[in-house]
């Protein structure tokens, strides 16, 4: 056999468990099918989309960008720390990371109540479904991302960071997507 | 064949292929009636008969799992089996338990969910069936090696038996009724049996192409991850239009495209195992079979599946011939050739025998493949003009089923010759072969 136990081809050179990457592949397809998804919906109902849009907060979601690029920043930290040994520090890193994600967290939750108070639910229209789903989606991978977090931070070696930090960047790009899509291009 | 105890497997298998002959046979009898409506029409109705044929199909399928994981289980753990005993009192509890079932169906005694017609204590009794077999197999594992097919498979089968949990819960409310009724049909077809469906494949490349367990786990974990990740919010493409809240289309519509992932990686995985594998097992019949299952479960379950997938597409197929095409080649292609696999692969072991007949076997496979395909494009065809007929024209329903008579016939001819494909099969597995075509076989050069 020419294969070595450790091969898995190209996902090899990727930093972190390679199945971690086939997960960051899945759920990329999938945030990939319903931004095209919301894109249909907005060539098909314009006025219903920019309608929807306009409700919604961009000081509320600009400051969840900035939390969730900055927990991003503070995760790669962790990583940095912990290849160089410095196992406690990357926990410090970590919890910081997972501190801001519960940040995003409690502003979603505020938007969340806000839009419900103004009537909006997932059923009030396209636009509505599609923004609760996903949002809804993304933050339920927040809550996620967040415990995985904890378990690399307890089981603390500089794979299972690496892993741990795809997953989390995977959190952050989609939001960076998400936000521009949804909240600011109307 | 290492542990005398993998033994117990031939009662199963010899019980899946009887229940097999009689699932397509009654196919027969279904596709007569449709294209000849008064046949049998006092003796065996059409809903009784449709019940047979597809409560058929699931038993013998399921009995073949049990019989996959009494021959693999040992080996793969490396010891004999809890309790051979028990899995034999097990297999004729759970045989009786389908002749009562089929018997109370034909003096019209049965529930009436679809596919989950079976009487409470029918239901009960495989309850206790599937405890008995989890009990066996897990205490297997528990004392022998601990390997990712076993795992896989064992994570597969309890959740056979706890998916099942669910046909007992009948809300009077029609759409939670529907809801749940899903819980057991779509998460057992496209969820927890693709674990089992992986890890039979798993064991199958293991020992007939020689590549290495590692590079074999690695393949499995990442079809099962894909499987999971897909097939469980997959559920959604049949939460449309039945009175669930819009955003299953959504969901169903996104999750349940990405099922065809799973399907493919399987594909992949067969043909990568067997180009890289440097073993020229003698079973060719057996290789047949997995690497037929892997390219038919792609085309039936993910090609066919992700056809009517989509909500906006659904929205004009649901309910029509589409359907039916692809639930046959599915099935067909996914469970039924999975099943094969291992009986081609395991029955000469088990028999001891090393002259059988693998060219007739490898003919059951060509004519059963033929026949299934020809059905599903029969199958197919009817619902594009059903479709359109009825869901764009307006037509009414018994108008546009005079339209696709032609599509039926053509599907009744697929059926003979899928029974004649399952005859040969059965017989081959069944009957010894004679030496000079074993030698035939045998002789033939290497890839």
């Amino acid at each position: 056999m020419s294969d070595a136990p450790a091969d898995w081809g190209v996902l090899s050179e990727l930093p972190g468990n390679p199945l971690m990457w086939v997960l960051i592949l899945g759920e990329l397809l999938v945030f990939g099918a319903l931004f095209v998804g919301f894109a249909v919906v907005r060539l098909l109902h314009p006025e219903m989309v920019l309608a929807g849009q306009t409700s919604l907060s961009i000081p509320l979601g600009g400051a969840n960008t900035l939390i969730l690029v900055t927990s991003g920043y503070l995760a790669a930290r962790a990583v940095l720390a912990r290849s160089t040994s410095k196992v406690a520090e990357s926990r410090w890193w970590l919890a910081g990371a997972a501190a801001l994600g519960a940040c995003f967290l409690v502003i979603k939750g505020v938007e969340y109540a806000d839009k419900a108070a103004q009537g909006f639910g997932i059923e009030t229209n396209g636009f509505w479904t599609l923004f609760y789903l996903m949002t809804g989606f993304h933050a339920a991978h927040v809550m996620m991302g967040i415990i995985v977090l904890g378990i690399v931070g307890w089981k603390n070696s500089v794979e299972n960071l690496e892993t741990g930090a795809a997953f989390w960047h995977m959190v952050d790009l989609i939001w960076l997507i998400l936000f521009p899509l949804v909240y600011l291009l109307r | 064949m290492k542990y005398e105890s993998q033994k117990v497997a031939l009662y199963y298998i010899a019980g899946a292929l009887a229940l097999f002959v009689a699932q397509v046979l009654f196919g027969l009898i279904i596709g007569t009636i449709v294209v000849i409506p008064n046949t049998l029409s006092e003796l065996l109705p059409f809903n009784i008969a449709r019940m047979i044929h597809t409560n058929a199909l699931i038993v013998w399928l399921l009995m073949g799992f049990f019989g996959a994981a009494y021959y693999l289980i040992p080996e793969e753990a490396e010891t004999e089996l809890y309790s051979p005993k028990l899995a034999i009192v097990q297999f004729w509890l759970f045989l009786i338990g389908a002749a009562a079932a089929v018997i109370g169906y034909l003096f019209h005694i049965h529930e009436g969910r679809e596919f989950l017609e079976q009487p409470l204590w029918i239901k009960l009794a495989i309850v206790v069936v599937a405890l008995m077999f989890l009990f066996n197999i897990s205490m297997t594992v528990l004392k022998g090696r601990k390997t990712a097919i076993t795992n896989v498979l064992l994570l597969g089968l309890w959740g056979i038996a706890i998916f099942f949990l669910f046909s007992l819960y009948n809300p009077s409310n029609l759409i939670l009724d529907k809801m749940f009724w899903w819980w057991v049909v779509h998460l057992w077809v496209e969820g927890v049996w693709e674990l089992v469906m992986a890890s039979i494949l798993a064991f199958l490349m293991i020992k007939l192409t020689g590549v290495d367990r590692e590079v074999v786990e690695k393949w499995l974990y990442v079809i099962i991850g894909l499987a999971l990740f897909s097939g469980i919010l997959g559920t959604g493409h049949h939460y449309y239009w039945i009175g669930t809240p819009g955003y299953w289309q959504w969901i169903g519509s996104v999750f349940s495209t990405l099922e065809v992932a799973p399907f493919f990686a399987m594909v992949v995985f067969t043909f990568m195992m067997v180009w890289k594998g440097g073993r020229n097992h003698p079973n060719k019949a057996a290789l047949l079979w997995s690497l037929g299952c892997s390219v038919f479960a792609f085309f039936g379950a993910g090609v066919w599946g992700f056809l009517h997938t989509l909500a906006p597409v659904n929205y004009i197929t649901h309910g029509t011939q589409v359907t039916a095409a692809h639930g046959h080649l599915a099935f067909y292609g996914a469970y039924v050739m999975v099943n094969l696999a291992m009986f081609t692969y395991a029955m000469p072991n088990l028999l001891k025998r090393e002259p059988y007949n693998q060219m007739l076997n490898m003919w059951g496979f060509w004519i059963t493949s033929s026949g299934v395909t020809f059905m599903t494009f029969a199958l197919t065809f009817a619902g594009v003009v059903q479709s359109h007929l009825q869901r764009v024209m307006g037509m009414g329903f018994m108008e546009v089923q005079e339209q696709l008579g032609l599509f039926y016939w053509m599907r009744l001819g697929a059926g003979v010759v899928t029974f004649v494909g399952v005859v040969l099969i059965v017989w081959s597995l069944a009957v010894p072969g004679s030496v000079k075509q074993a030698g035939r076989v045998a002789a033939q050069p290497a890839e």
